[in-house]
């Protein structure tokens, strides 16, 4: 049963990235972007990573595609032209691919099934940020306040 | 589903992040590269917190929902700077943008 | 004294060379001083001689030799010193006596002359020097003197340097007895090399001692005949004479010192000196190298008398007669008459000495009027000169009986007749006689006797200063032969180291009426040929073309010049052509090598160590320019070449497991 979900998601996800890299229309290329992160999500859920799954839905299609397609719609005056490829990066990406598959053939002792876990807790994350993790939790605060200053600043226009 | 299925697969999502982020030429979609390779960085993580041997802390979900978080910064300052640079040279076409060139 | 002196002999030729120094330190204008002291340091010079002579006589083979090691380098000793015997004390003597005698007469001879002091330091220089050769007791030192000898003949030939005759006259004699000295040092080197030593006598191990002698082996010819050549340049043999008639471009006084009496005896002596050395290996007292000294004597002979014959020149007269005697004496010497060449040698210094003073007389009274074609009847305008003269032409010709020169001859005569090898010198000796009284007649009727010519109008006797010393010299002539006779042959006794016996019945022998008779016919045929002698020579008008072959003196010297001196000529040019073009021609190319190498190393400095610095620069450039265009400022190189990197990292991490 799992693996038929499994490899449905796995098609999705890879078909989307597919998409997502290669279409030539910008708005296609976004929205397909925001399905790959629909199927990644499903992965997560398959995992038994409800919440990341959750989150990931939230964050990434809810602020980071919808960021994409604002700046692709802000950024609109040379849609018509056509880009070229560049090919020598499916070479390089290539090349990096059978690499990592072979680092993974060759890795030993990997496990064939997944244990059975126990699910894992909306409780228990919190618990964990606020004492395993408090220290990242905080800088990772800073860092968003300084992300987000930092985008304000980078896109204000200057009064002339 | 075994391990190395999952890793082969998120290494094949980030193999095409990395496709998208080298072989095209509008800023954004390089962004949106970016964005895929730390996804399947996100899967992995998550995948070896999965078939870690038990009891596991859930480090790899702990990991994975913090690297969302920064990927979510930085995806938003970078798309900043794109409009930025959009505004100043009117071209989103990274081979015109080599005024760092050395 | 007598102890005194045989071992200071050296005194001897120093007294003369001091005087010679003291009087060039005075100066040109002390003419007095300069004649005390040449003329003390001859007296001082013959008294020790006299003193060394008597010394001499108190045993027979009497030999004092005095080596003194000088400085000692390696193995070798440098010794000189000096060896007195009777054949040193006899020469000692007549050269400081006949050198007086022409001392005293240069006094008058050279009165008008400015450079007066100069000559007579050069006189005493040169009678120091002679002495020297004499006394010498090394083949070494004797060749240090022969050399200083034929250094002052050559100042005193050319003494009137100023006339170019007188230059050209003393470079040839010194070039010409220099070709002889070649051959002589030669010959010394080789006796050096053969017996060790140079000394003459050295307790036994001297060179003429009989271990030297047979050191020296089957060389002793060839040494011996080298030797010989410095003899023939210094004697005037034939075919060296050719200096001495030319060396009458001297004042009278240096041709009779120097080319008379004893310079040119010096050659004649040192053959007598080295005697042992010619002897080596004698069979009947016969050797190789006395034979080549015969024949040589023999040509020489005859060939001044017949040149003499022909002469206009008075001095010239007696200078092919000077050749002509050592000629004889040469003879002496070869066929083993040693005491009778030196005999000889002895009473010819006296006489021919007395003849050169008498034409230096006659020459002065005439103001330098030298031709005899332009003299006669001198007779009563300069009877001491006449009858001086008369006696020196007689003791030449031979007379016997009261003139030296008449018995030495015949005891010649007498050596010659007995020579094993062949009698031809014998009787070509014989014609020389007949010769020798014949040119001398001549010349004395030609000068003397006749009608008065023009230019000898004005003509008077000499000076007492200069007239003295001819008759001083003509006693001698004339005493000497008492110690000459056959009766007493205390002179050869003397020489010889054997005893001498007083028997009047040797006086009268066979070949006193042979040479009698010769020279009677000589003197009658003389007479009888000149008696009507006016400008024309009467043997010129009979066989005009024989009378200028000898009038030309043989054309020897046209013959040397146009072989030996064209020869060293063209060589010298050779030799000019040589060092311009090719030793220059050789610096050049070396130069030029250098130059080649400096040019090679500079375009070797140029394309290959400049060139690489630039190569290697623009390679540093290239390569930066190479490696700026990394620097695209795409950022998806950048990105590329992040993913490769870490997929390097990756395959290097599952590699290494």
């Amino acid at each position: 049963m799992s693996s038929i979900a499994f490899v449905a998601i796995t098609i999705l996800t890879l078909a989307a990235a597919l998409a997502a890299a290669t279409l030539q229309k910008l708005m296609h290329a976004a929205l397909s972007f925001a399905v790959m992160f629909v199927g990644i999500s499903a992965f997560f859920f398959l995992l038994g990573a409800e919440f990341v799954g959750l989150v990931q839905i939230f964050v990434y299609i809810g602020a980071v595609a919808v960021l994409i397609v604002f700046t692709i719609l802000l950024t609109r005056d040379d849609v018509g032209k056509v880009q070229s490829f560049n090919w020598s990066g499916v070479i390089v990406a290539i090349a990096v691919f059978a690499g990592l598959v072979w680092a993974i053939a060759n890795t030993k002792s990997l496990p064939l099934t997944p244990p059975l876990i126990e699910p894992v807790r909306v409780q228990r994350i919190g618990e964990l940020l606020m004492t395993n993790y408090v220290w990242p939790l905080q800088c990772v605060g800073v860092l968003l306040t300084a992300a987000l200053i930092g985008a304000l600043i980078l896109v204000m226009e200057e009064k002339t | 589903m075994t391990l190395s299925i999952l890793l082969v697969v998120s290494a094949a999502l980030f193999c095409i992040g990395l496709l998208a982020a080298l072989s095209r030429r509008h800023a954004i979609f390089i962004l949106i590269g970016i964005e895929m390779m730390l996804a399947a960085a996100n899967l992995n993580f998550i995948a070896f917190w999965r078939f870690a041997p038990q009891p596991a802390q859930p480090t790899g979900m702990m990991v994975a929902i913090f690297a969302i978080a920064i990927a979510a910064a930085e995806a938003a300052v970078g798309l900043a700077m794109v409009i930025a640079v959009y505004r100043h040279f009117r071209t989103t076409n990274v081979d015109r943008l080599d005024r760092l060139k050395g | 004294m007598n102890s005194w002196i045989t071992s200071n002999v050296w005194l001897v030729p120093a007294v003369p060379l001091a005087a010679s120094i003291l009087i060039l330190a005075s100066g040109k204008s002390a003419r007095r001083s300069a004649v005390a002291f040449a003329i003390l340091g001859q007296v001082v010079a013959l008294t020790m001689s006299i003193f060394a002579f008597v010394s001499t006589l108190h045993s027979h083979s009497f030999r004092v030799v005095e080596n003194f090691t000088w400085f000692t380098f390696g193995e070798q000793n440098l010794r000189i010193g000096f060896v007195l015997d009777p054949l040193a004390a006899a020469m000692l003597i007549m050269i400081t006596l006949v050198g007086l005698c022409i001392f005293i007469f240069s006094i008058g001879y050279m009165a008008e002359d400015k450079n007066f002091s100069q000559f007579f330091a050069y006189l005493s220089f040169f009678s120091g020097a002679m002495l020297g050769v004499v006394v010498a007791n090394s083949l070494l030192l004797l060749f240090v003197f022969w050399e200083l000898v034929g250094l002052a003949s050559y100042l005193l030939i050319g003494f009137w340097i100023e006339r170019p005759s007188a230059a050209a006259a003393a470079k040839k004699a010194f070039i010409t007895t220099r070709i002889g000295d070649m051959g002589f040092f030669l010959g010394i080197l080789w006796l050096y090399h053969q017996s060790g030593t140079l000394l003459f006598y050295d307790g036994g191990r001297g060179c003429l001692e009989n271990a030297g002698l047979v050191a020296l082996g089957a060389s002793a010819t060839f040494i011996a005949l080298l030797i010989f050549c410095g003899a023939v340049g210094k004697s005037g043999q034939f075919p060296l004479h050719v200096w001495l008639p030319d060396a009458m471009e001297g004042p009278t006084p240096v041709s009779a010192l120097i080319h008379a009496a004893t310079m040119v005896a010096a050659g004649v002596f040192l053959v007598a000196r080295v005697y042992p050395v010619f002897g080596v290996g004698a069979i009947n007292g016969v050797t190789p190298s006395l034979t080549v000294v015969v024949w040589i004597g023999v040509i020489t002979g005859l060939m001044g008398a017949l040149i003499a014959v022909a002469q206009f020149d008075i001095k010239r007269i007696l200078a092919y007669s000077t050749v002509s005697q050592l000629g004889l004496m040469m003879v002496s010497l070869g066929v083993g008459g040693v005491a009778a060449g030196i005999m000889h040698l002895l009473a010819h210094g006296f006489f021919k000495a007395l003849l050169f003073l008498g034409a230096g007389s006659v020459i002065h009274g005439l103001h330098h009027e030298q031709d005899i074609r332009k003299m006669g009847g001198l007779r009563r305008l300069m009877p001491i000169t006449f009858s001086t003269y008369a006696i020196g032409m007689m003791a030449l010709s031979g007379v016997p009986f009261f003139f030296s020169g008449g018995w030495t001859k015949e005891e010649i005569l007498h050596a010659t007749s007995n020579w094993p090898r062949s009698h031809l010198p014998h009787y070509l000796m014989l014609i020389g006689v007949i010769l020798t009284a014949l040119y001398m007649t001549r010349q004395i009727i030609y000068v003397f006797f006749g009608n008065r010519h023009a230019a000898s109008e004005h003509g008077r006797e000499s000076s007492r200063v200069m007239t003295l010393p001819l008759i001083v010299l003509a006693v001698c002539a004339i005493l000497f032969s008492v110690v000459l006779t056959p009766a007493w042959p205390w002179l050869e006794s003397y020489l010889t180291g054997h005893s001498a016996r007083f028997d009047p019945h040797l006086l009268i022998q066979p070949m006193i009426i042979v040479s009698l008779a010769l020279v009677g016919a000589g003197v009658s045929l003389g007479i009888w040929i000149y008696r009507r002698a006016g400008e024309t020579d009467p043997l010129q008008h009979a066989q005009p073309a024989l009378f200028r072959f000898l009038e030309n003196k043989m054309w020897f010297d046209e013959i040397y010049e146009r072989t030996v001196v064209a020869l060293s000529a063209i060589l010298a040019r050779l030799s000019d052509w040589m060092d311009r073009h090719v030793w220059d021609g050789l610096v050049q190319d070396i130069g030029r090598i250098g130059q080649f190498f400096g040019r090679v190393t500079t375009s070797a400095d140029e394309r290959v160590i400049n060139a690489g610095v630039d190569e290697s620069t623009s390679g540093a450039h290239g390569l930066g320019r190479l490696m700026s265009r990394w620097h695209s400022g795409q950022i998806q190189t950048y990105l590329g070449a992040v993913a490769l990197g870490m997929l390097a990292l990756v395959l290097l991490y599952a590699w290494l497991g």
